[in-house]
Order: C-alpha cells, then sequence, then structure tokens
C-alpha cells in the first residue's frame, strides 16, 4: 500500500506529470488556467498539511508567506530582470528566512495561542504593501510580465506553459517534501507532535524541531506565492488576504490534515468548487445578488459535508471506503515502528482514532 | 497518541468559524437588483440571417457572447452592482427589437468583488473558456488595470471600461477603449469651480489611493491653485477605517473638500465628518456623488453605527458633476432608459448607476451596428476608432485613432432633495495642464423612437 522508497515516489511524481501533461494539451487554455491554480495552491497547502498534521502547529499565516514569495518575485523580475526560475529559488531562500524567525516566536505557542499569533501575521503583513505603496504598488500591486520561451513556438498558448511549470514545481515539492517526512526529520516531528516531554526524553531538540517545520512550510508557500505571481500575472494585496490563508488550511482539513495527496484532494476541492457553483448559479438565471454569493455558500456547504462523512479529510475517507472492500493493510498493523507512510494515514491515524472511540464508548 | 484527534478538530473548528465569519463579512452587497442576467429572451423573427456568419470568436450567425467583470459583492458593490443587470436589461430590449443585424447580444458578467487578484481570474474564465467577443464595461480602475495586458496579448476588444483612468488611452493598448468622462478631465472642470465659486477658502482633497483617484487630483490640480490646497487626504477601498484622514481634514480647517472617491466611501467621509461636527462643502466626483446609492448607503452605515439619518438630507448641497443628462421626465433619454428600466428590470432602482449601464449599453449596440453585419475584432476597434456619435452624453466622445478616450465634457450640478439639479451649460476640455475649458456649443443628441440606435 504504502509507497516509501525514493523510486516508487518519483514514479508516481512521473505518471503524475504525465497526467498533467497529457490534460493540460487535451483541455482548454482556461482548463490549463485552472491546472495552474491547482498547483500553486497544492504546493502551499502541502507545506501546511505538513506543519500542522506532521509537527502539530497550527498556521493562519500561510498566505502572508505566500505574500512574500509572490513580491519577492515581482520585485526581481521587475527591477532586477532576472529570469523567473532564479527569482522562485530567491523566493523560496527568502520566505525559508521569514519562516524561521517567526517560527523561532511560534515555537513557544501551543494550539489557539499559535493560531492567534500567526492570524496576526496573515491580517498584518499583506497591508505593508499599501502602507509602503512606493514600492509594492499599493492595492494596485504590481504587474508581472511573463512569456513562453521561444523554443515552444509563437502559438504555444501561455497558460498551457504557466500550468506546466506551476505542476512543476508542485510535484518537486511533494517529492521533497515526502522524503522529508520520512526522513529522521519526519520522525522527530511526529514524536514532537504526540508528546514533546517523551521526544525531548528521547534526544529530540524540541524547538528546533517545530521552527525547522516552520521553515519548511514558509518555504513552500513561497514557491505557491512566487507562482501565483506568474499565474496571474499580478502580485496585489487582494490575493492574500486572510481569506486565503483560511483557504489553505481549510484544503489542508478537507484533503486530509497530515497527508500530502490529500493536499491535491483539498486543493482541488477550494479550486474547482466556487467555479463551478459560480457557472450553475448563472447558467440557471440567478439573480446577481444572489448568484454573486452562491460560491461562498456552497463552499461552506462542502466543507460541513467533508468534515461530518470524512473527518478525517477526503484522503481519510478515501483509505477507510478502500479498507472495505479489501480488508485492513497487512503492513499498516504490523509495522508500528516503521515510519508512517504519508499516503495513507491508517497508521498515523488510525490509531488516533481508535483512542477516540475508546474514550467516547 | 491523544494529541491527534484534539489537534484535528481544534483546526477543523478554527477553520470552520473562519471561513464562516469571512462569509458572513464578505457578502456586503446591498444591491437590490434583480432578473437573469445574460440575454434570454422573447425571440423575435428576423430575416435575412443567411448572410450572417460566424466571423469571430464569440459571434456565431445569432449570438454574439460578451462578458464583463464586475463588483457585485464588496466594497463597490452598493450602486455599482446596478449597472451590469442594466446593461442586460438594455440588451434583452435590443434583443426583443431584431437584435443586432438579427444577433442577439448574450452578456455574461462575473463578480470580482473589486479585488484585482480575482479580476484576473474571472477575466481569463471569460476569454479562455466563454470564448467571449469582447470584454465590455469591466469596472474599476486597480481591477482593470490587472488584465488590460493580457486582453491586448489575446486581441480582445476591451471596450468602455467603466473607470475613467486616463490610463486607458495608451497606444501600447490598442484593444482598450475608455467611455465615461476621463478623471483628468473631470478634475478640471471640478477644480475650476472651485476656484471661480470658493475663491479664498481652504481646499482639501479626499481621493482613492490608485489611478483613479490620483488621475483627478492631476485634473483638480490643474486648476486650483496649490495655495489654496490645505491637505490631501487618501484611502484605500479595503480598510473602511478612514476616522484617521476625516480628522486630519478637520484639523486642516479645510473648508471645500474635494473627493474622488466611490459611493461607500462618500458615505463614510460624511459619516465620519458628521461624527467630528464637521462641516464642509462637498465637491464630489461623478462616480462616487449618485444620491440614491448615497442616501441608502449612509442610511445602512448610520443603522449600522447604531443610529438613524436622513440619507436625502445628508446629501443636500452636495456638488457634482454629470456627464449623463439629468434624471428629469423631460429629457428623451430618461423617458427610453425609464421604459426599458419597467419592462425588464421593474425592480432594480432607477438611479445615476441604472443610467449609467442602459447608457453604455446603447454605446456598444452603436458601436457593433457600425463594425458591420459580419464583425471581426479588429472591425470593432477600428469602428470605434473612427468615432462614434455622443448618444446619450452631453457632450460628444473623443474616440479617434489616437485617442482611446469616451467623453469630453459635463455639467456641474448640486444635489437638491436626492436630485442632481444642473447648474450652468456643459462643460468641454482636454487632457492637458494648459487646455482650456469651453462652453459646449453642440446640441444634444435625442433618443431614437425605437430606441435603437441607427447604424
Amino acid at each position: 500500500m504504502s509507497m516509501r522508497t525514493l523510486p516508487r515516489r518519483l514514479g508516481i511524481a512521473v505518471v503524475m506529470a504525465v497526467i498533467v501533461g497529457f490534460l493540460s494539451i487535451k483541455l482548454n487554455t482556461f482548463r490549463d488556467y485552472q491546472i495552474a491554480e491547482v498547483a500553486v495552491e497544492v504546493t502551499a497547502v502541502a507545506g501546511l498539511t505538513v506543519l500542522t498534521g506532521l509537527s502539530g502547529q497550527i498556521s493562519l499565516g500561510q498566505g502572508a508567506f505566500m505574500a512574500i514569495g509572490g513580491y519577492t518575485t515581482a520585485l526581481l523580475m521587475l527591477h532586477l530582470n532576472w529570469p523567473f526560475f532564479i527569482a522562485l529559488v530567491a523566493a523560496a531562500a527568502v520566505t525559508a528566512a521569514t519562516g524561521a524567525i517567526v517560527g523561532v516566536a511560534a515555537a513557544r505557542l501551543r494550539g489557539p495561542y499559535l493560531a492567534g499569533a500567526t492570524l496576526m501575521l496573515g491580517v498584518a503583513l499583506p497591508t505593508l504593501a499599501v502602507a509602503y505603496a512606493g514600492a509594492f504598488g499599493g492595492d494596485q500591486g504590481l504587474n508581472v510580465t511573463f512569456t513562453t520561451p521561444a523554443f515552444l513556438g509563437a502559438t504555444f498558448p501561455l497558460t498551457r506553459w504557466q500550468a506546466w511549470v506551476s505542476s512543476l514545481v508542485a510535484l518537486v515539492s511533494l517529492v521533497l517534501l515526502a522524503n522529508l517526512c520520512y526522513s529522521r526529520t519526519g520522525r522527530n516531528w511526529r514524536a514532537v507532535r504526540d508528546d514533546e516531554v517523551a521526544a525531548a526524553l528521547d534526544g529530540v531538540n524540541v524547538a528546533l524541531t517545530r521552527v525547522l517545520a516552520f521553515v519548511v512550510a514558509a518555504t513552500s508557500a513561497g514557491l505557491a506565492g512566487s507562482l501565483l505571481a506568474i499565474v496571474t500575472s499580478l502580485v496585489a494585496p487582494g490575493a492574500f488576504t486572510i481569506t486565503l490563508s483560511i483557504a489553505l488550511l481549510t484544503a489542508a482539513v478537507i484533503g486530509g490534515l497530515g497527508s500530502l495527496p490529500g493536499a491535491l484532494w483539498g486543493s482541488l476541492v477550494i479550486v474547482l468548487v466556487p467555479t463551478y457553483v459560480t457557472d450553475v448559479a448563472t447558467s440557471h438565471g440567478l439573480s446577481s445578488s444572489v448568484g454573486s454569493n452562491i460560491p461562498i455558500v456552497a463552499y461552506g456547504v462542502v466543507l460541513i459535508l467533508v468534515m461530518l462523512a470524512f473527518p478525517q479529510g477526503i484522503q481519510g475517507g478515501l483509505h477507510r471506503l478502500l479498507t472495505l472492500f479489501t480488508g485492513p493493510d497487512p503492513k499498516t498493523r504490523t509495522s508500528r515502528d516503521a515510519p508512517t507512510p504519508y499516503v495513507t494515514p491508517s497508521a498515523d491515524q488510525a490509531p488516533a482514532s481508535q483512542h477516540e472511540k475508546e474514550g467516547t464508548s | 497518541m491523544k494529541r491527534t484527534p484534539r489537534l484535528r478538530w481544534q483546526a477543523a473548528a478554527i477553520t470552520t468559524v473562519a471561513a464562516l465569519t469571512v462569509a458572513a463579512c464578505s457578502s456586503s452587497s446591498s444591491s437590490s437588483s434583480s432578473s437573469s442576467p445574460g440575454a434570454g429572451s422573447s425571440s423575435s423573427s428576423s430575416s435575412s440571417s443567411a448572410a450572417l456568419t460566424a466571423s469571430a470568436p464569440g459571434i456565431t450567425a445569432t449570438q454574439i457572447t460578451i462578458g464583463s467583470h464586475q463588483p457585485l459583492t464588496g466594497p463597490a458593490a452598493p450602486g455599482y452592482s446596478e449597472i451590469a443587470p442594466a446593461s442586460a436589461a438594455y440588451f434583452a430590449y435590443v434583443n426583443a427589437h431584431g437584435g443586432v443585424y438579427g444577433r442577439k447580444i448574450v452578456y455574461k458578467y462575473l463578480d470580482d468583488g473589486y479585488n484585482p487578484t480575482t479580476t484576473a481570474s474571472v477575466v481569463r474564465q471569460l476569454v479562455l473558456q466563454d470564448n467571449v467577443y469582447a470584454i465590455f464595461n469591466g469596472l474599476g480602475t486597480p481591477t482593470h488595470l490587472a488584465v488590460v495586458s493580457f486582453l491586448n496579448a489575446q486581441k480582445i476588444p476591451d471596450v468602455f471600461v467603466a473607470s475613467g483612468c486616463e490610463c486607458w488611452n495608451d497606444p501600447s493598448y490598442p484593444q482598450t477603449f475608455g467611455w465615461q468622462l476621463d478623471y483628468v478631465r473631470e478634475g478640471k472642470i471640478l477644480g475650476q469651480y472651485v476656484k471661480q465659486h470658493f475663491a479664498g477658502k481652504k481646499v482639501a482633497f479626499f481621493y482613492q489611493n490608485d489611478e483613479f483617484g490620483l488621475d483627478g487630483v492631476k485634473g483638480l490640480s490643474y486648476e486650483i491653485p496649490a495655495s489654496m490646497v490645505v491637505s490631501k487626504q487618501s484611502y484605500v477601498p479595503t480598510n473602511v477605517n478612514i476616522a484617521p484622514q476625516v480628522a486630519a481634514l478637520r484639523a486642516s480647517g479645510a473648508q471645500v473638500v474635494v473627493a474622488f472617491s466611490i459611493p461607500a466611501f462618500t458615505a463614510l467621509l460624511k459619516l465620519n465628518a458628521l461624527k467630528l461636527g464637521f462641516n464642509p462643502t462637498l465637491v464630489v466626483s461623478d462616480v462616487g456623488s449618485d444620491p440614491i446609492t448615497l442616501s441608502g448607503l449612509l442610511e445602512a452605515f448610520a443603522k449600522q453605527g447604531g443610529s438613524k439619518v436622513n440619507g436625502n438630507q445628508l446629501t443636500n448641497g452636495m456638488i457634482t458633476d454629470e456627464y449623463l443628462p439629468a434624471l428629469t421626465a423631460s429629457d428623451s433619454w430618461y423617458t427610453l432608459f425609464k421604459m426599458v428600466h419597467d419592462q425588464y428590470e421593474p425592480k432594480a432602482p432607477l438611479d445615476g448607476n441604472f443610467f449609467y449601464g442602459m447608457a453604455v449599453g446603447y454605446t456598444f449596440v452603436q458601436a457593433m451596428l457600425k463594425a458591420g453585419r459580419n464583425p471581426t475584432r479588429a472591425s470593432l476597434v477600428s469602428a470605434i476608432e473612427g468615432g462614434l456619435p455622443q448618444g446619450p452624453m452631453v457632450a460628444p466622445f473623443a474616440y479617434a485613432a489616437g485617442d482611446h478616450l469616451g467623453a469630453t465634457g459635463a455639467y456641474m450640478g448640486v444635489i437638491q432633495n436626492g436630485v442632481v439639479v444642473q447648474q450652468g451649460s456643459v462643460l468641454t476640455t482636454d487632457t492637458s495642464a494648459s487646455g482650456p475649458i469651453t462652453t459646449y456649443t453642440g446640441t444634444e443628441q435625442q433618443a431614437p423612437a425605437s430606441g435603437i440606435p441607427s447604424p
């Protein structure tokens, strides 16, 4: 069941790359744009789901890190004419550094206090763009020029190129995150999440482990923000409101906290549901004042339904459905001391849910 | 091990509460518009459809599909959310009376919440997925600036942007056309009035901190000597707390405040000033001064703050300018638009925003008729560059090969009992610092009896 070796993970990534490539050529250019949007979300949500699901730190500041990544990219491309891929790496480095600073503060806070502190970051940071409008373009933001490279020919659609670039970055991030989750670092995260004292007794540096998780999440967000800049050709504070941070956490929870495939499911939901519902609402001739508010309602309904039906998120639900047909995976039972598989929350979460049941019965 | 479920529930709870809060906050639209967007109305027989071809993307033998981004929710929704339904109502009227050379106009407008990032997304949907022929009347300066390069790169006609930014007149945007009076001309006309009527008084500016407000201030500064200006305060549409700016205006001792603001912020300016006992003469640009919208907003905001005000009383004496005829029963355009309103969108308030939506719809039909029986995207652009009749506007359009701005003039007015009362004659000018402001001597056009422009 679980794909825990590097070649296997690379294999999955290659298969997904082929699927994305195939879809981007088969579907229309707007779907390409949506593929790019999903890839951006996946990159940010994957970092967040690791931070929250594995290291146990809730963050409502992921959108702020995306803003840092986005503005870094835009400023470097605008003023220094850096090529996008170098600006992308620079954006990741800058957000990693910021993540380390915030992580040091965050490592001292727990639960709702941590959520509150990161909420403040998520609310306050994007408004800096308005406060320093000269450098950051105020509410209007900065326009980013991104074109298809010459070797693809003049007729190659820009949105397809954007979809490819974003998906590539997303897949590379997913592979790296998956490896990290299975490494010593990943084990430390889980150990710290489950019991800090026990982890410390085992020689885990609790503070460092927690800060590292923050750095990883911030870097993912920085990459996502950088991608968003070239996908929408715009970096503006309106893109990085607190709504975005909440949407990212929502995607992580809907998909299944701590699960990287869950990050994909969650991102698909938050990108596709609003567009789909808007289409349905307008094609059924609802008045604009009703129709324009329906996506927000639908979003809330989906959120509530998923949490009712699959408390462990979509990935958890899928896994539960799978075990109904195939029976429990023997590996996840026997290998309790083996690293927790990142793709299946079973070993990670099934014991926990047993505790839950014991507690309530 | 016990931590995991608790953490999961915590995350779920925080997410749910936060999402619900955001959902509740974001639906601030006070629009009361109704009826279906898009065209779909009763068909009338149109002969000679044989010669009609699918001459351009978005154009079939029977339909012209156009799209737009509009603030149906969010800070700019009050007032502005009525514009697109009004245009749609006018198109429904045209469709029911033979359409444009027999083709029906399908108008698909999507909500961008006045957020440039959302604009970027919905406009791509309209262009890439819905394959619209043109983007029509995309609303807002900061929002439309987010898509103007994309639209021009895709060679999509980007006609009659609902913003008076001078930036639409840019040789690098050959597909883009303004429509309403640009903010520089408007600033000059307002500025001249202030200079003539408030000589020796202290003047302050209150403006939206983007190209919209800055263009307006530019026009104002061409006319009002710097020695008269005691303070310049700006706001951003995402932050409704403008108490510090209003306090600064009051501290400056300003006796006249000239505002380039959207309706919600004109209302907030008035209410914040009222709270401080600060009562300057307000001179407000056309886009932020529709009396019916303002009156509704003033009453709604005051109610939120737990007090009761009379909206019409508060807007009394506000000075503004208008580039569309006054809403009076004797005007032929008012008669036409009221007839369409009563037939297709009777529940919407018949205010300046509705009038605006109808008028810009009229100009679009005019341009499409001029673009030919089987128009291409290029033929629409060259049709507009060849100049258009002014239609409902009080002054001619500037459209020419080198000029993509719309209306060139307006008249001054004072709001009395919820109506803009014209003061003096129509004034026209250009966008240069030294260009004179002259009285318009041409005559205004009358609405055609059919209600549809002739080709």
